[in-house]
């Protein structure tokens, strides 16, 4: 199992994922000017402030060269998580439904929060008992999950909500408490807790750890790619790489 | 000369030079200095690059030691901490910025000190901050506090550092001049370790990073090196904008480089810009260097070559590269999207020659600029009368002891800052194994850089009581941090300060200084901690008056073992408490006398060899493994402490404590009394009741126990009962109430 963690310029938490992920695998960094991602069984688009967010968050990252082969990879099935910065790349790569939008509060927030496997036969929840609570920091400015009301419910309804805040631990406005939503085929995850902040207990929680390790045992189990047409009703790669929602980006 | 030139205000008076230095100058020279000239030794000269007040005192302060791998004169201090592994540390004041624009000038703050860390190879991989402001109640220390605690986390969380610590506090003496000192910490494998010396001649100088424009011009001299007046808006525009983007590049740029041994020298820009940059690095080399403005890449048209020389744009780095090596620095550069330019070169001519492409527009020998500043003697003299007016009173003498406890938790100084530090990002890293808020100093592990352990790192200050007295005060700063650096299990291997103080023209405020200063001194001899590095901060004063003086002192400290530092709270039930140290409670210059509208003119002297035992003991402790929770007695005394353990942990305590009354004369001044010493460690009875009796010298003893909800304070019969919910509600709520 070997997976992939993508550096940007203004990436800030791709050691600490690479950490994470060689916990249960092997790691290593991806350049953003690559223009193929061939040898790695999973990508991770990690944490940060790429080119400082000054545009739009993740607006500028998603257009680099190494997110057109990441692009090319999700819609061959491989699977892809994408944390906080990496969530919103993706969602502006259209590789995610919605939009992060600034915490209600106004402020950044760095704290542990508790969260919900909301769907636990996902890639990225396998190794997690059903209903499982986990403990994972947040550290965000942006991070409000936004889209409309219908797209919210066929969203729900398809089992793309992977995971929710606890009750009262919503600590951004997110709709729904949602902390984390796959694409339809279900193998691209974008999460705004970062459980690779959570997955040293000398560092604190070791639960996000649960997310590196269900992706380990789907890759060795599976192969490594969501069979196209199959695992998800509505998901091909026709529509995999379109923006299916109307939301209104930050 | 020049000084009875005709004109009504000379410029060097306008660039902050008095005639008798601009003589000097001319002396120097042998000539008149043209306008870049000028402009370069009114910012060598100044305050904040020459330190002309504090140089002499500084000299004071023990800076040897087994660990010292760099000390003072360097971008930051270093100590080994074993495993091949440096760690790199400084503390630097960004106050004048701040006060005039406190979200640029605290984020700029941050981001000179991360380069004051990799320009010696270091990772950055720590922030803390010291920050002091007004009373909270007026809505311009809310709108300085808001501002400088949202630039901090941008510039941090941007760049991917974590700010681990730090501390606020709220004085009146603070409402015109706030401070904000930050320190950073890095870690570097001790060889990779680079010096500023410039060397070889005929290397070419490169800037890397950011362009050049005229924001900062004047900054070290005009903002940094003078009182703040009704004009100090004006210098708005003297006030550097941070680019956390540009200095993450500029930061994995140069830790490149000195990983692949390209680079013999680096140094970063931040006050005076290129004319320190440049002129320290031949000063420290011994040799010279030509430096072309026409070549330097500029954010503005036609800026003159004076304003190249010392405008203070952020994000740039000066070094020295060898010439059949520049195509490779340049390769690196650009793979990290960092702008890298030969801007001159090394020459044997001991002279800073500046030229704007074929024409000298500048040449003055660098020792003239670095060495030959004048230095100034302080002229110390006790104030005939308080400094200082008692702050306003908020509380009466004679209110019931659960109601002061909880009004001394609320106060803003002691209530927790759980509002600021979270938003910083502390897990940046992946190292934070005690984080704010978890324990009295933060920890981090170096496993990641191939060290078996951790470090523990803390800032602290208490201008108030330094007020009360400049001596015992800075002594206890230390003592503070290095109790702190304790309880996580630390022994200190190294410190630095920032001295921020008033006009140091003033004989009272000398006093201050001076006496502060001999106090950092016995107290770091005392505890044989050498000074690795620092910053003087001077002229802090408005029309209100000066600041309470206030060294804030840094520390680095080593863990052996990762796995064995404490929390703060308590963990469990039925644990039992002991008071450890020499601590001998004392109602001045506490909290309480605040809230009360009192200042004391003094403060108990602590005795150095008992705190310095007493550190030992309480270390050891820790690193044996055998304990719970440790947290030091600091800001509202005891019964402060003791409800920090509950309120952090959500249980309650029983603590008897008629034996401190006796010893500190009143009820009063046994449970909110403050002064250096006091440690509560809590733990499996057996363990705490063992400590105890071997405690030898050390003064310890059980003085309770953990369990229930409440805390139930005895003395003597009366029972003072709060419940821990209640604790919490007061030390949590003040500041959200603040910033709604």
């Amino acid at each position: 199992m070997r997976f992939g963690v993508v550096r940007f310029p203004g990436s800030c938490d791709e050691e600490d994922a690479l950490h994470a992920c060689r916990r249960f695998g092997e790691g290593e960094l991806l350049w953003h000017e690559d223009r193929e991602v061939r040898g790695v069984d999973a990508v991770v688009v990690p944490g940060g402030f790429t080119y400082g967010d000054y545009l739009r968050v993740g607006a500028i990252a998603a257009l680099s060269p190494v997110m057109a082969a990441v692009r090319d990879f999700a819609r061959e099935g491989g699977p892809v998580l994408g944390i906080c910065n990496g969530f919103q790349v993706l969602c502006e790569a259209r590789l995610l439904p919605g939009a992060l939008l600034p915490n209600v509060g106004l402020r950044f927030t760095c704290r542990e929060v508790e969260i919900e496997v909301a769907n636990g036969s996902s890639p990225f929840t396998v190794a997690c008992a059903p209903g499982r609570r986990l403990t994972v920091p947040v550290k965000h400015f942006t991070g409000r999950f936004h889209a409309p009301a219908r797209e919210l419910d066929a969203i729900e309804t398809r089992g793309q909500v992977v995971f929710r805040y606890a009750a009262g631990q919503n600590p951004n406005g997110s709709e729904r408490d949602i902390a984390g939503v796959s694409n339809e085929a279900g193998n691209v995850l974008g999460l705004m807790p970062h459980p690779e902040h959570a997955s040293d207990p000398l560092t604190g929680s070791s639960d996000g750890g649960l997310v590196f390790e269900s992706l380990a045992r789907w890759v060795e189990a599976t192969g490594g790619t969501v069979p196209v047409g199959s695992a998800s009703p509505g998901w091909s790669p026709a529509t995999a790489g379109r923006h299916t929602s109307s939301a209104v980006s930050a | 000369m020049s000084s009875s030139a005709p004109a009504a205000r000379p410029r060097h008076r306008e660039l902050g030079l008095t005639d008798a230095e601009y003589d000097g100058i001319v002396t120097r020279l042998g000539r008149e200095p043209n306008p870049t000239e000028l402009a370069v030794f009114s910012l060598m000269w100044s305050e904040h690059c020459a330190y002309k007040h504090s140089r002499r005192l500084l000299r004071l302060l023990p800076t040897d030691g087994p660990a010292v791998v760099m000390g003072p004169g360097e971008n930051a201090g270093a100590v080994d901490v074993g495993d091949g592994l440096a760690v790199a540390f400084k503390v630097e004041s960004h106050n004048h910025p701040s006060a005039v624009e406190p979200f640029q000038g605290a984020a700029t703050g941050v981001g000179g000190i991360l380069r004051d860390v990799f320009a010696i190879g270091a990772r950055p991989i720590a922030v803390l901050d010291s920050l002091r402001f007004g009373e909270p109640d007026s809505p311009r220390s809310r709108y300085l506090l808001n501002g400088a605690v949202a630039g901090i986390g941008h510039y941090g969380n941007s760049i991917g550092v974590a700010t681990v610590g730090g501390e606020i506090s709220f004085e009146g003496p603070y409402e015109h001049n706030c401070l904000v000192n930050a320190m950073c910490v890095g870690i570097a494998p001790r060889e990779r370790m680079v010096r500023s010396a410039a060397a070889g001649v005929g290397n070419h100088l490169v800037l890397l990073g950011a362009l050049t424009g005229r924001d900062g011009i004047g900054g070290a001299s005009v903002l940094a090196s003078a009182e703040l007046d009704a004009d100090s808006l004006a210098a708005r525009p003297t006030v550097q904008i941070g680019d956390p983007f540009e200095e993450n590049r500029l930061m994995h740029c140069c830790l490149e480089l000195l990983d692949r041994g390209l680079l013999p020298s680096l140094q970063d820009l931040g006050a005076a810009g290129l004319s320190s940059s440049a002129s320290e690095m031949a000063s420290k080399g011994g040799v010279g260097i030509d430096l072309d403005v026409s070549k330097v890449p500029l954010r503005e048209e036609d800026m003159e070559p004076f304003e190249v020389m010392v405008s203070e744009s952020q994000e740039r780095m000066l070094c020295v590269v060898e010439p059949e090596r520049l195509d490779e620095v340049i390769a690196v550069a650009e793979r990290w999207i960092v702008r890298a330019t030969p801007i001159g070169t090394v020459t044997d001519s001991d002279r800073l020659r500046v030229l704007d492409g074929d024409e000298v527009v500048g040449d003055v020998p660098v020792s003239a600029l670095v060495d030959d500043c004048p230095v100034y003697d302080l002229t110390p003299e006790p104030p005939g009368a308080p400094l200082y007016a008692a702050p306003p009173r908020r509380l009466e003498d004679d209110g019931e002891i659960g109601d002061t406890l909880l009004a001394v938790l609320g106060s803003p100084n002691v209530a927790s800052k759980r509002w600021a530090y979270e938003q910083y990002d502390s897990y940046v890293g992946s190292r934070t194994v005690r984080r704010p808020g978890d324990a009295d100093a933060a920890v981090l592990h170096l496993h990641h850089d191939g060290g078996a352990g951790a470090i523990a790192v803390a800032i602290d200050g208490n201008g108030r009581r330094v007020a009360c007295d400049p001596y015992a005060g800075a002594v206890e700063a230390v003592l503070e941090c290095a109790r702190n650096l304790a309880c996580a299990g630390a022994e200190p291997l190294g410190l630095t300060n920032c001295l921020n103080f008033g006009n140091p023209e003033k004989p009272a405020i000398a006093w201050q200084l001076t006496r502060a200063v001999e106090g950092l001194r016995d107290a770091c001899i005392a505890l044989g901690v050498p000074v690795v590095g620092g910053n003087v901060s001077l002229y802090n004063e408005g029309s209100e008056g000066p600041i309470y003086p206030t060294p804030v002192v840094g520390m680095v400290g080593r863990v052996p073992d990762s796995e064995r530092t404490l929390p703060s709270a308590w963990t469990e039930d039925g644990h039992a408490i002991a008071l450890v140290g020499p601590f001998r409670p004392d109602l001045a210059g506490s909290e309480l006398e605040k809230l009360r509208g009192r200042l004391a003119g003094w403060l108990p002297v602590a005795d150095l060899e008992a705190q310095r035992a007493a550190l030992v003991l309480v270390r050891d402790a820790v690193r044996s493994g055998r304990f719970a929770s440790a947290h030091d007695v600091s800001d509202g005394g005891l019964a402060c402490a003791l409800a920090e353990c509950c309120a952090a942990s959500g249980l309650g305590a029983r603590v008897e404590v008629s034996a401190l009354v006796d010893e500190a004369g009143s009820l009063d001044a046994a449970l909110f009394g403050e002064g250096p010493g006091g440690v509560l460690l809590a733990g499996a009875p057996e363990a705490v009741e063992n400590l105890v009796a071997r405690a030898g010298s050390v003064p310890a003893r059980v003085v309770g126990s953990t369990g229930g909800t409440e805390l139930v304070l005895e003395a003597d019969g009366a029972t003072v009962i709060v419940s821990v919910a209640r604790a919490r509600e007061a030390h949590e709520r003040t500041l959200p109430d603040l910033f709604p």
